[in-house]
Parts: C-alpha cells; sequence; structure tokens
C-alpha cells in the first residue's frame, strides 16, 4: 500500500516539475526576433464562414467598457494591461489583429489555440465573447516594439507562434 | 480532523494574503458533473467543498475534501485530493486522498466538446464525500462505524468520457463512469448529468459583485449503474441536485446545492457548499522559486 502510495507522489511530482521545467526553458531561452507574420498565423485559420459573421453588438455603446472589464479579468494576465502582449501571449494591438475581421477574433476566443497554451473561451457566453472582440478592436494598432525598448516582446513560447 | 483544519486555514489565509495575482473565475456551478473547461495553463485553484448528508437509520454526516486544480497546460488539468468527514455522534477521520487527470484531445471547439477523465484513488471505506456514485452505491453502506470502515483500504481507478457542449449560452454534459477496484472487485459503473447557464449572458459595463452575469444556475443528476456482473439500475442510488455559484469579482467562488435523493438507496438529503480561489501565475512563481530568481 505505501509503495504505491509512493508511486502516486512520484508521479504527481514529475507531471507537476515536467509542466514547470518547461515553462522555465520557454522563458529562459535566449530571446528571439518575434518573426510577426506566423505569432499570428491562428488567425488566419479561422473559416470564412467565421470571419464573415459581424459582431452583433458592434453599435452598442456600453460593448467597449463591458469588453474592457472583462479582458481585465480574463486576458490581461497573459496579453498584458495594455494588450500589447505580456508574460505569455502576444500583443493584440498588431495589424494582424486590429486588421482582422471581428469574426476571425471571435472564432479565436471562442476555440484557442490549445496546443500552444491558449484555453478555449466559449466558456464565456457569446455576447460577452463579442463584447471582448468590442474592446480589442477599439483599442488600435500599437507598433511591435523595438530591441531594447521598455515594452515586453512576445515570450517565445506564445501560444500564436509555431513551435 | 486538526489536520483538516490546519489545512483549510492555510488555505484561507494564503488565498487572502499569499497571492495577490488573483483572477476573477468563471467556474461552472457543478459538484459532481464535469463539463469540458480546463484550468487555465498555469492557474491554481483551491477549492474547499463539504457535503452534509442525511443518513436513513444512521447517524447523518458531514464531509469535506480540498481541491488543489492545476493547469498544467490548455489540454492537460490535473487535481490533488485530500478528504474527511465527521459522522456525528461517532468519529472524525481522514478518509483519503485522489489525483484526478483531464484531458482534451480535440484542439478546436465543437457541438459536443470530449474530455477523458482519468482518476486513482487510495481511500479508505469510511469515504463519504459522494463525489462520485458508482456500481451498488447505497445509503446502508454509510452505516457501518468510522472504526470498522477505516480499516478497509480501497486503491480505485476511475476513467470518465465526459461530452460537454454549450447551446445558446447553455451548458449541457453527460458524463459516463467506469471505476475499478484495484483489488480485484468488478467495473462499477455510473453518470452524471447537467446543465446551467448564467442569469445574463451580456457582462455590465460597470464592475459589480451582485450582476446577473455572476451567476450561474442549473442542475445536475447522478446516479450508479450497477457492476459489470449486475449491470442496470438495481440496488442503485440516483440525486437530483439544483446548482447556483456565484462568481465574484474578487476572485471567489463560492457553490451551492441541496441535494434530493430519488429512490430509497439514496440519501433523503444532502447540502453542499464550496469556496474556491483561484491563483494565476502559480506555475511561473515555481519556475523562478527553483530558478532562485526574485
Amino acid at each position: 500500500m505505501k509503495m504505491q502510495a509512493a508511486c502516486v507522489f512520484a508521479l504527481v511530482g514529475a507531471g507537476f516539475l515536467s509542466t514547470t521545467r518547461a515553462r522555465q526553458t520557454g522563458t529562459s531561452a535566449p530571446p528571439q526576433e518575434p518573426k510577426a507574420e506566423s505569432v499570428y498565423s491562428e488567425i488566419g485559420k479561422a473559416p470564412e464562414k467565421a470571419r464573415a459573421k459581424p459582431n452583433p453588438l458592434e453599435k452598442d455603446p456600453d460593448a467597449v467598457r463591458a469588453g474592457r472589464i472583462l479582458f481585465e479579468q480574463r486576458c490581461a494576465e497573459c496579453h498584458g494591461d495594455h494588450a500589447t502582449g505580456g508574460k505569455k501571449g502576444p500583443s493584440l494591438r498588431a495589424p494582424e489583429i486590429q486588421n482582422a475581421e471581428p469574426g476571425a477574433v471571435f472564432w479565436i476566443l471562442t476555440n484557442g489555440v490549445v496546443r500552444k497554451g491558449m484555453p478555449v473561451w466559449s466558456k464565456l457566453p457569446e455576447p460577452q465573447r463579442w463584447q471582448l472582440v468590442s474592446y480589442i478592436k477599439s483599442l488600435g494598432t500599437v507598433p511591435a516594439p523595438s530591441p531594447g525598448s521598455s515594452e515586453p516582446p512576445a515570450a517565445k513560447d506564445s501560444p500564436l507562434r509555431p513551435r | 480532523m486538526l489536520f483538516l483544519k490546519v489545512l483549510v486555514r492555510v488555505f484561507l489565509l494564503s488565498a487572502l494574503i499569499g497571492f495577490p495575482a488573483v483572477l476573477r473565475a468563471q467556474e461552472n456551478p457543478y459538484f459532481v458533473a464535469y463539463d469540458h473547461y480546463l484550468e487555465e495553463p498555469g492557474n491554481l485553484e483551491i477549492e474547499y467543498f463539504s457535503t452534509f448528508g442525511t443518513v436513513r437509520g444512521g447517524p447523518d454526516f458531514h464531509s469535506y475534501w480540498t481541491e488543489f486544480e492545476y493547469g498544467a497546460t490548455a489540454w492537460w488539468t490535473t487535481e490533488f485530493y485530500l478528504e474527511g468527514q465527521t459522522t456525528f455522534g461517532d468519529s472524525t477521520v481522514f478518509t483519503g486522498i485522489r489525483w484526478e487527470n483531464r484531458f482534451r484531445p480535440l484542439k478546436r471547439e465543437h457541438f459536443i466538446n470530449p474530455i477523458l477523465y482519468v482518476e486513482y484513488e487510495h481511500k479508505s471505506a469510511a469515504d463519504k464525500i459522494l463525489k462520485e456514485v458508482e456500481g451498488h452505491d447505497v445509503q446502508a453502506d454509510f452505516l457501518t462505524p468510522n472504526a470498522v470502515a477505516r480499516r478497509d483500504i480501497i486503491n480505485e481507478v476511475e476513467l470518465k468520457l465526459i461530452l460537454s457542449g454549450v447551446h445558446k449560452g447553455w451548458n449541457f454534459t453527460e458524463n459516463t463512469l467506469a471505476a475499478k477496484d484495484l483489488a480485484g472487485s468488478p467495473w462499477e459503473f455510473g453518470y452524471a448529468l447537467g446543465a446551467s447557464r448564467p442569469l445574463a449572458l451580456k457582462a455590465s459595463a460597470k464592475p459589480c459583485s451582485f450582476c446577473r452575469q455572476n451567476f450561474v444556475a442549473g442542475v445536475e443528476m447522478y446516479g450508479g449503474l450497477g457492476d459489470l456482473e449486475q449491470f442496470g439500475l438495481r440496488d442503485t442510488s440516483h440525486y437530483l441536485a439544483p446548482v447556483l455559484v456565484w462568481n465574484m469579482p474578487s476572485g471567489w467562488t463560492l457553490r451551492v446545492s441541496p441535494g434530493f435523493g430519488l429512490n430509497d438507496n439514496s440519501h433523503a438529503f444532502l447540502l453542499r457548499w464550496g469556496l474556491s480561489r483561484e491563483i494565476t501565475g502559480f506555475g511561473s512563481m515555481v519556475s523562478r522559486l527553483f530558478r532562485g530568481r526574485p
């Protein structure tokens, strides 16, 4: 019995350490120049039907304000307080996002990029996801941070970066 | 009991002062059923749950467990449980541990989303948390005194197929369960069904605690389906339970659920409640700890 318990603890420990170690490796690797065209490649995979979907809350005056609150609660941890990129997520103010159709941004929110770290956000009801899209699209484009600037570059294990 | 009390106090204290990076969670209201949403990667959710239950012809009980739920990746969530119970007029006992893993095999969202669930349980027969009902579990099992039941140690593997989807704001989920006592008993089966919906689908433009969007209400039903030798509803117990969760902007989540037994084999009444808090960036914190950086 003790042997079984020991095995369980060993497995838990090994699993936990391997995930934290994987994160550690991801963050301790030397910084590389981000390839903007590939970091955002997932959004290009949105099907035509999803892209064509209009934002039903586009003319809702409260959508941006509500979206901002949702962003602070759900997204800022990874994408940064100003959506310019954070510890885990890339900037959402890059032209690839800001110029994308609202339906494509909604599609990414709904499906996540599970294999690369971004969770599925369909747990938020559909109107709340559109409120988030309204807020993100209201932010406008910010140029990618230049090397040596104080703005943190997108992390290597960014969810939208290809492996 | 002392161990559990200390654990709860450490959890509450650390949640209050130790981890300022708290995310407002959007949790489902279920106690037994699972939906297809996993923990966000790198986040740790610490949860405390209680169940008060009545027993016909025996003393009522209060069981409790603590869960440490960690998002290892966006497709893998791992959980560790510590559990115990108090049987009124008898005693308080620590009843065991569980290690649970949930995997998301599909990378995109679908109408029905499967999740694979694998759990190892090392517990005594005095376990009363009713985290699932399986096989021929009946309320009469709870009549055995703790001193006797705790001597019977069970090592069990539990598998679940979780099928869950969202339609017009409603979550519908179905869990099929198969459990195997490693000592050699036959496979046992069970089920859990759930449906829930936020009270409002649109978020408020102002931060608020009591907005309808912060509440999710629903119902869950669960029970046993016999075992490999006698599959079916005979000598099984079943429950129906309304569920409600309040996702507070402060980062706390409060769940409550009165449950009702649906036949004579079931406990007549179960009252469950739970409190949880999610800590963002826990994985990064641990990484920094191992690297020796501030």
